[in-house]
């Protein structure tokens, strides 16, 4: 038995994904993190909301929820806030984190509370056959936009910087490797993390959009993205439709909220209990 | 000898969970609930707990949840809009089976409707928000000394039945500075569950009728909690016969136990020929009504019902054996009503005092009334 297995939860299997999905490459990168950096399953709790991405919890050897749609940080908020001791991930899609959950992803970033997210974004509602998302690239065709998608995407780095996320971070499942690099140096971030991994959807969005099986979905997701330091050498108008991966953006000196709470909220509210309370021992 | 206090309703409700050991609240600023959540955002984190304002009433409720999945004792406050919002989260909790109080002061609706105006509108909503078949219980207290007990049973029959309780409460109750006696530390019942070792996945593994067991993250055994339809481990699955059984469990953990849950109260009832069916604020201008009536030598009791989900159906329908007409009076457009109507006979008479634009009844219209049989 690897090492990493003791966090997969055998039982469980098969996984309802297609062959050849992304899913499955995160949910190994996950594991191995986990594994080398030793924490203990019963001290993890993994947090998913709805859809493919939302299912990835359900293999973890761990304290898993599946939650409601889009709501998974909220969830992992009152744990974390619980239990701030525990280590907290959240898996969430690209529909559920940025359009129906698009309110508490940016609260969750605003806060830096230690909720470590993955953030798998395969550009389409893959669970329900293929609609558009938030991150579906313009032209594209799905089952909602018969006419090619006509609304921009979000530059989910760019929005989370916007949001004061701590810890920024984009890679594709293309790169096992430096995945689980990228996901190990988020879990051992303080504050809230946010891993983009661009992923793919052969099955969904290929199929509409000349690219069905997953090869060429992949050679399209590697065409679009560069290294963080072959990004900087791009002129501007290259960089059009381009998305550097690694590490965006790191901020080691932020607080993480529930520490904040524990070191100024906590003390500040003892110390103004009135001095007759304290004596009457309530 | 207790010195008497006056508290405003609101407070009273933060007081009761505090001392049933409330140790963590998520919540959104809502009139006319937010007191609860100014007075916990003092109190909690003076014992060390946590409190903390969400983006909305949805992720208030979801950090409750996931606070109560981790072994914490939970209260979010609202108001109708709201409780609207967090339908979709009582659901979750319901089917998850987690312990849960909400408060939910009600106003005048629907949509924004009447922010700062009392109404009792909310009574369906609470029994049948959320979509699906699921159980619920709520409480109605109309009374300073019954806000705060009846706070506490909140969280007692949550941690018992693992289900989330909606305490609901009048606009005017809430805003209401009045004088309680608060019992003593020692007076207050609070329920207390051994919780389960797990040693496996089988956290739903029971038998129809017997009370669930708490179960939350961190007590050993990882475990597996799912908004999904699941079996006894908490997997998700549609295999037929599973999803039946676990439909049962969740209806029956409630409805075995009515006798513990269903809980009212009884004025000059021994007598009555006409009997009012009433609860919150409207219990309390009935009450008056009826000592005006009694002088004027009608015969009238108060049936008023602290607990209003499950319905009262079978205390109520004893009742009927003997008392022909009932009097409903509530501040809305008539939503108990028909629950009386069908727990009643066609020989039984019924009328029924309703109004929903904000202002309460005086006793002299419910009295009014009363002299229409």
């Amino acid at each position: 038995m690897r090492s990493y297995e003791k966090y997969i939860r055998y039982r469980t299997f098969p996984t309802p994904w297609c062959p050849g999905c992304g899913n499955g490459v995160i949910l190994k990168a996950i594991a191995i993190c986990f594994s080398e950096l030793d924490i203990k399953p019963k001290d993890i709790v993994v947090v998913s909301g709805i859809g493919c991405s939302g299912r990835i919890p359900t293999f973890f050897n761990t304290n898993t929820l599946h939650t409601t749609h889009g709501r998974a940080l909220s969830f992992a908020t009152g744990i974390k806030l619980a239990r701030p001791d525990k280590f907290i991930v959240v898996i969430s899609g690209d529909g559920d984190a940025l359009a129906i959950g698009g309110n508490h992803l940016i609260h969750a970033a605003r806060r830096n509370i230690g909720i470590k997210m993955i953030l798998v974004n395969n550009g389409i509602y893959g669970m329900t056959g293929g609609q558009v998302s938030p991150l579906t690239p313009q032209k594209f065709i799905t089952e909602t936009t018969p006419y090619g998608n006509i609304e921009p995407k979000f530059n989910v780095a760019e929005l989370l910087e916007g949001a004061r996320a701590s810890f920024i971070a984009r890679e594709t499942i293309n790169r096992p490797k430096q995945l689980k690099e990228v996901i190990k140096k988020s879990f051992k971030h303080n504050g809230f993390s946010v891993v983009e991994v661009i992923s793919n959807c052969h099955i969904n969005l290929g199929r509409k959009n000349k690219m069905r099986d997953p090869i060429s979905i992949t050679k399209w997701i590697s065409s679009r993205t560069v290294t963080k330091s072959q990004y900087e050498s791009l002129s501007p108008e290259q960089r059009n439709h381009i998305y550097p991966v690694g590490v965006l953006f790191e901020d080691k000196n932020r607080l993480e909220y529930s520490d904040l709470y524990y070191k100024h909220i906590v003390p500040a509210a003892q110390a103004s209990i009135p001095q007759r309370r304290k004596q009457n021992g309530k | 000898m207790r010195r008497k206090q006056v508290l405003q309703g609101n407070i009273i409700v933060a007081k009761a969970a505090l001392a049933a050991k409330c140790n963590f609240f998520a919540g959104y600023p809502i009139t006319p609930s937010s007191e609860i959540a100014q007075f916990m955002s003092r109190e909690l984190p003076r014992m060390g707990y946590d409190f903390i304002q969400m983006e909305d009433e949805i992720a208030s409720l979801g950090a409750c949840i996931g606070a109560s999945l981790s072994g914490r004792k939970v209260l979010t406050a609202t108001s109708g809009p709201g409780f609207s919002l967090m339908q979709e989260h009582i659901g979750m909790a319901v089917m998850a089976e987690i312990p849960l109080v909400i408060v939910n002061v009600m106003r005048g609706g629907p949509s924004t409707g009447l922010p700062t105006k009392p109404s009792q509108a909310d009574i369906m909503q609470v029994r049948w928000g959320t979509h699906g078949d699921h159980p619920i219980i709520a409480l109605y207290p109309a009374f300073a000394d019954e806000i705060y007990s009846e706070t506490i049973r909140a969280y007692n029959l949550s941690e018992k039945f693992w289900n989330p309780v909606v305490l609901l409460l009048d606009e005017v109750l809430a805003k209401a500075h009045e004088d309680i006696e608060l019992p003593r530390k020692n007076d207050i019942h609070i329920y207390k569950e051994k919780i389960h070792r797990i040693k496996d996945l089988n956290i739903y593994d029971r038998e129809i009728g017997e009370n669930p067991p708490r179960v939350d993250f961190f007590k050993g055994y990882p475990i597996h909690i799912d908004g999904l339809e699941h079996d006894k481990h908490g997997w998700p699955t549609s295999d037929p016969e599973t999803v039946n059984k676990m439909q049962t469990l969740r209806m029956q953990k409630i409805y075995h136990y009515l006798d513990e849950i269903v809980k009212f109260k009884e004025y000059y009832m021994e007598d009555a020929e006409i009997m009012i069916f009433s609860f919150g604020v409207s219990a309390r201008s009935s009450l008056a009504a009826i000592k005006m009536a009694r002088e004027q030598g009608i015969k009238v009791g108060l049936f008023q019902a602290l607990t209003i989900w499950p319905f009262p159906k079978i205390p109520l329908k004893e009742r009927f054996k003997r008392i022909k007409k009932v009097l409903t009076v509530e501040l809305n457009m008539g939503q108990t009503k028909y629950e009386i109507e069908r727990v009643s006979s066609d020989d039984v008479e019924k009328k029924a005092l309703l109004r929903a634009n904000g202002i309460p009844f005086t006793p002299k219209e419910v009295l009014d009334k009363i002299r229409e049989f």
